[in-house]
């Protein structure tokens, strides 16, 4: 290495140690970093990689049953088993962090401005009136509108986005060496991580400190970092430049890594296939508040007059943030949420159907959750779930007839058939949306919902599910919505993009079309904010 | 703030009015009447009673006139303490059983909040253990073991203080029966405690505190206790109000002449007037003391805050 | 290439369903497995004590009225040489030796002149004595050695101021107030999962109407409905669990509604509607099985509660009547005579206590074996 800053922060074999009924569990294996000042160093890893638990452990901030072992020397000074009185002159002053949850990392008792206080009285002492001022032009450094009057408010007054505003001027208050940042975006919608990721370098830019940018996405990496430590299971692989990791990656696990990008284009079924799914003039209402006695109920509007036409063989993406109303879109769609509008599955029109005239058209549409954890009931065995279709659809069959479906749905989902007779819990995510995926295809379905369906996986699994559903879509002719958040996905999946903020469509169009040139603003926002690897 | 507060009285007065509705009917529907003593009343006497009584008019008329009454504070003349009417017994009563009800939850109050931090800080440390185990017992044991086992210990077989009654209503004589009517919530409120305590020490906002290197009695005191603390107040209104409006058993085994006590004894004689009486003032505590606590509750916590 | 059967299966230890990690967990809980135990060794020691011991709960002993717990059987020996000493008196011969073994005595008597062998009779007079008979004749019929049975009985536990056994009152309380813990913890059990699942799961204003219906009914002041429920309406068993059971359903109401209400929310619930299952059959496949937990949690903790105001209603002499008992009502009677016979209330309360801890370990292991995100 040839960089020639001087190395604020050297860890030396440092191991964290986890204490559990079943044993230890190592989640860091003796891992050496060096952080550079004023540089900003992504460490990156899938779940379970170690990387949060590494700073934690540094921080002291393990869990009760976690020990850290090793070295992690702050200019010099030992940070690895000081007493607690000598860390906290080090946390909060020269070490700051931000973490990713920004809806709980605040004190929901006290307002903002008293919790960017805490640090600069505690560190610098004085009194919290004194340190008005410096909250107030933290506030403002960071951007929040109107910092006089939000600076007595309460973290719930304020947006996802805002409080990690919050979290980061209360990260510059002591003026700190090293900033790390843990997952600081994840829980952000796209636009939002632009904003705060570009706040972020342009600080660095101003103070110079040194951001430690904890992730899991190689595109914030390749957009922000200077230095890269790629982990896995508690040890790092590779370290380099970012430069070098993405172009000249050395590891078998950096390669697999940057290959996990989802990649690849799906064709259109052309303008001559027939339609399978049409809705026009989708809308949904909820209801707000209300009550017996409750106030004055309100109507929000959901899904506002949308239009949507699904080609046999089709993939459309539905893509957009939180709220969009995409979701609410597909359920609407398949007829489980009351909406309004005119639709026709096949040359069946379907406008007027009820629960009981839909359900024999369930087994043609099926729909695939986001969450692997909360879509499969926990006291069924695996096979109990993937028949419950069948059991509603073919009671005819025999116990053996709907084992033997059972066999040949989990081989086509590539998994072990012997799972049948386990409980979901036992399941990897990656493995229970194959599961999930499973129960739908074995009714042989004509249209899939897909929400989401891989936003809950690592990178490395999200590919293989991809992969998967692509293969399925071959095999058995399959028509798809695919609903996400995630441009990449989309793009790798869909040959056709519906765009949508606040219930309405913004814009659609062919894959290609719609990423080499969109024409809508919000459209290009988006783009910009992803960041692609 | 102060239209919340009459917003919330105002609420109350339905439910007031549903209860007492509904312990009126209970009442009279029920077999049985003040005068079926074990000596039958010659059928005159008895005639006479229910006209004194106004208990031979219709059920309807009786109840409407009750309302009446009790909307200006006349709860009727009790049937079986001839001489008092039910507002002065409860008078007399009051204000034993609230003193001691109040020393008993303030007892209740800081003991268990004390010892459920304590045992949330040390979790699963011997201290925790003790603590939990006696908390356990103060749950599970009832006042009216509590009650004469103290005595047999400390009254009759140590004699270090009194076996019952008021007395001079120094310390003395209140130590026994306060420790009997506290044990029960000292250890709700220990077991609350150490709960809420040890989920709010797991929290992400404490971390972010441990993070930014505030000492751990800051982090504990400002941070994790007033959290802690929610939970805790929320209890606090079924509690104070079971506490100040005196315990039928305690104050029967120390022989303390509550309020507590009227309640059983009314309900036994068919004093429908008396056991009335008691329903309303403990409904009044309830709601009351629901009241202060949300008042409370909203100071805490700003996400509840009414204005 | 993505034919092959990829993902690799968690390892082949035994697949476990979540009741039979929660079993596990059960068991490694000690205090638990203890609380169980002991709950076990009681309700065997109430039901099936009673077959073992001679006595019966309403069996009046009216020698012996308030006499203190003891291992030696009644009454004791120097008492009964008392006795034997009166009885020798009145048949007017000396007593030289007096021995008892176990329910036989054997007694040595002397006279200046030979004894007629029908003095056995004075013995056999008194109620301590029978089947007196003479063994040997010595002396030329001046000392005559006699043998015969003692009847004596064991209070272990002593007996109350009626002179009845308080071992047998107690095997009987716990009878009662096990039975009247576990029936009216169903009753509440039905009636709270009925209501709770079905405003839960309807929701909507019916659901509002339920719930306002039951924030009512807490406002009542409850232990009042209770007393007034069983003074007006009687003392039988069967009334007692009812009113207890009427009383207590409320708070499982509101726990199964919630539950009922957040299981509609998870998404394997949107997936049954999706797969097209009837309300029905939503409900007993996924809403039932997946409330279970929590519920059986909950009862582990109405039981002690219902037993505790099942006592406290006997303590107040609301309870069963008499020659029936319970818990409380022992520990009531204990409670008035505390100075002259403070066993009356240490045998009904330590049993009484222990079930009650013990119920709580168990409840608390349960809890956690169910719920095992404390650790």
């Amino acid at each position: 290495m040839n960089d020639s800053r001087e190395t604020i922060l050297a860890v030396r074999d440092l191991k964290v140690t986890f204490t559990t009924p079943d044993g230890d569990v190592q989640a860091v294996k003796g891992i050496d970093l060096d952080i550079k000042a004023g540089e900003t160093l992504a460490v990156v890893g899938e779940s379970g990689s170690g990387k949060s638990q590494t700073m934690m452990g540094m921080m002291g901030l393990l869990a009760g049953n976690g020990r850290v072992t090793g070295s992690a020397k702050y200019r010099g000074q030992e940070l690895v088993g000081l007493p607690l009185k000598a860390l906290n002159k080090v946390r909060g002053a020269k070490i700051t962090m931000i973490f990713q949850e920004p809806m709980t990392s605040l004190d929901p008792l006290y307002t903002i401005g008293r919790q960017i206080a805490e640090p600069i009285v505690q560190h610098r002492g004085g009194t919290f009136k004194q340190a008005r001022a410096r909250v107030l032009e933290l506030l403002e450094l960071v951007g929040i509108p109107d910092a006089k009057r939000r600076i007595d408010s309460y973290p719930h007054e304020m947006s996802g986005g805002q409080r990690q505003r919050v979290m980061i001027a209360m990260a510059l208050a002591n003026d700190p060496d090293i900033l790390i940042a843990d997952e600081p975006t994840t829980a952000l919608d796209v636009t939002i991580q632009a904003q705060i990721l570009d706040l972020l370098n342009s600080l660095q830019a101003k103070f110079g400190m040194a951001v430690v940018l904890i992730t899991h996405d190689l595109g914030i990496v390749k957009h922000f970092a200077s230095r890269v430590a790629v982990m896995r299971r508690g040890e790092v692989v590779e370290t380099g430049t970012t430069a070098d990791i993405f172009e000249r990656p050395q590891a078998d696990y950096t390669k697999m890594l940057l290959a996990a990008e989802p990649h690849g284009r799906k064709a259109s079924p052309g303008d001559k296939a027939p339609i399978i799914l049409e809705g026009k003039n989708v809308a949904v209402d909820y209801a707000t508040g209300g009550g017996l006695f409750g106030k004055k109920s309100g109507v929000f509007r959901a899904v506002d007059n949308v239009n949507i036409r699904l080609k046999e063989g089709q993939t459309i993406g539905i893509v957009g943030e939180s709220g969009s109303g995409k979701s609410t879109l597909g359920r609407a769609l398949l007829r489980l949420v009351p909406s309004t509008g005119r639709y026709q599955f096949g040359a069946t029109n379907i406008s007027d159907f009820g629960r009981s005239a839909m359900r024999p058209l369930r087994k043609q549409l099926q729909l695939v959750f986001q969450d692997p954890y909360g879509s499969l009931s926990p006291r069924q065995t695996v096979g109990e779930i993937i028949t419950e279709g069948l059991y509603v659809h073919e009671p005819q069959l025999s116990r053996a007839e709907r084992d033997k479906r059972a066999i040949e749905a989990l081989k086509e989902v590539r998994l072990d058939p012997a799972a049948r007779n386990r409980y979901p819990h036992e399941f990897s995510g990656g493995q229970r949306q194959r599961i999930a995926i499973a129960r739908a295809i074995i009714l042989k379905p004509k249209v899939v919902i897909l929400d989401e369906p891989t936003s809950a996986l690592d990178r490395s699994v999200q590919g293989q599910v991809i992969d998967l559903l692509r293969d399925l879509q071959k095999t058995h002719g399959l028509s798809y919505i695919f609903i996400s958040h995630d441009l990449s996905v989309i793009k790798a999946m869909s040959d056709y993009v519906v765009v949508m903020k606040n219930g309405k469509i913004v814009e659609e169009g062919d894959t290609d079309a719609i990423f080499e040139a969109p024409r809508e603003n919000y459209t290009q926002t988006l783009m910009n904010a992803a960041f692609t690897a | 703030m102060i239209s919340f507060v009459l917003r919330r009285l105002a609420s109350a007065v339905p439910t007031l009015f549903i209860v007492v509705t509904i312990s009126f009917f209970l009442m009279r529907f029920a077999p049985g009447g003040p005068f079926n003593l074990e000596r039958p009343l010659p059928p005159q006497t008895m005639a006479n009673l229910m006209a004194t009584y106004h208990l031979d008019q219709p059920l309807w008329s009786q109840y409407v006139s009750y309302i009446g009454n009790a909307v200006t504070g006349d709860f009727g003349p009790s049937y079986v303490y001839k001489d008092n009417t039910v507002a002065e017994l409860i008078g007399k009563g009051l204000p034993y059983s609230m003193e001691l009800g109040f020393y008993a939850l303030l007892l209740a109050l800081v003991g268990g909040v004390l010892a459920g931090t304590i045992a949330a800080l040390r979790q699963n440390s011997a201290l925790d253990f003790l603590i939990m185990s006696v908390s356990t017992m103060g749950v599970t044991v009832p006042n009216f073991v509590v009650g004469p086992v103290l005595t047999l210990i400390f009254a009759i077989t140590l004699s270090w203080l009194p076996a019952g009654s008021w007395g001079d209503g120094s310390l003395r004589f209140l130590i026994l029966p306060m420790i009997a009517l506290a044990l029960p919530q000292l250890a709700v409120f220990a077991r609350l405690t150490r709960g809420s305590m040890i989920e709010a020490l797991h929290t992400d906002h404490i971390r972010t505190a441990r993070a930014y290197g505030l000492p751990a009695r800051t982090v504990v005191i400002t941070h994790a206790m007033r959290a802690a603390l929610l939970p805790v107040v929320s209890y606090l209104a079924p509690a104070a109000a079971a506490l100040l409006t005196g315990s039928a058993v305690v104050e029967t085994i120390f022989t303390i002449p509550g309020v507590g006590r009227y309640f059983v004894l009314g309900a036994i004689n068919r004093d429908y007037t008396l056991v009335m009486g008691t329903v309303v003032l403990i409904a009044i505590f309830v709601i009351v003391f629901n009241l202060l606590v949300d008042i409370l509750y909203g100071l805490l916590d700003p996400r509840v805050r009414h204005d | 290439m993505t034919d092959i059967v990829t993902t690799e299966l968690p390892p082949e230890t035994a697949s476990r369903s979540l009741f039979q990690l929660a079993t596990m967990r059960f068991r490694r809980n000690r205090a638990a497995m203890a609380g169980c135990v002991m709950l076990a060794l009681i309700t065997l020691f109430s039901f099936l004590g009673p077959y073992f011991i001679s006595h019966t709960y309403d069996q009046v002993f009216p020698s012996y009225v308030s006499v203190a717990p003891s291992l030696e059987p009644r009454p004791d020996v120097s008492s009964l040489q008392d006795v034997m000493e009166g009885v020798a008196g009145r048949a007017r011969v000396d007593l030289k030796e007096f021995a008892v073994e176990g329910e036989t005595f054997t007694a040595t008597v002397t006279s200046d002149k030979p004894i007629d062998p029908r003095t056995t009779r004075y013995f056999d007079r008194a109620n301590e004595f029978e089947g007196t008979q003479v063994v040997a004749t010595e002396d030329e019929g001046k000392t005559l050695k006699l043998t015969g049975q003692v009847a004596r009985e064991y209070f272990l536990f002593g007996t109350d101021s009626n002179g009845r056994d308080l071992m047998a009152r107690v095997m009987l309380g716990g009878q009662i107030s096990i039975a009247v813990g576990l029936l009216a913890s169903l009753v509440s059990l039905s009636i709270g999962v009925l209501y709770g699942a079905t405003s839960g799961y309807i929701g909507g204003r019916v659901d509002n109407v339920m719930m306002r219906f039951v924030e009512i009914l807490y406002s009542l002041p409850f232990v009042f409905l209770v007393v007034v429920l069983v003074v007006f309406f009687g003392r039988s068993f069967i009334l007692i669990f009812l009113v207890i059971g009427a009383v207590e359903w409320l708070d499982m109401a509101r726990i199964v509604r919630g539950q009922t209400l957040a299981l509609k929310r998870r998404e394997f619930i949107g997936a049954a509607q999706a797969l097209g299952l009837t309300d029905w059959q939503i409900i007993r496949r996924h809403i039932i099985p997946n409330t279970i937990g929590p519920v059986v949690v909950f009862v582990t903790v109405v039981v002690p509660k219902v037993i505790l105001l099942e006592s406290f209603l006997s303590f107040l002499g609301l309870g069963v009547q008499a020659p029936l008992t319970s818990w409380g009502a022992l520990i009531a009677e204990g409670a008035n005579n505390i100075q002259s016979a403070p066993w009356l209330l240490i045998f009904p309360a330590i049993f009484f206590v222990l079930t009650l801890f013990s119920l709580n370990f168990a409840g608390d292991g349960l809890r956690d074996a169910l719920d095992p995100k404390d650790r």
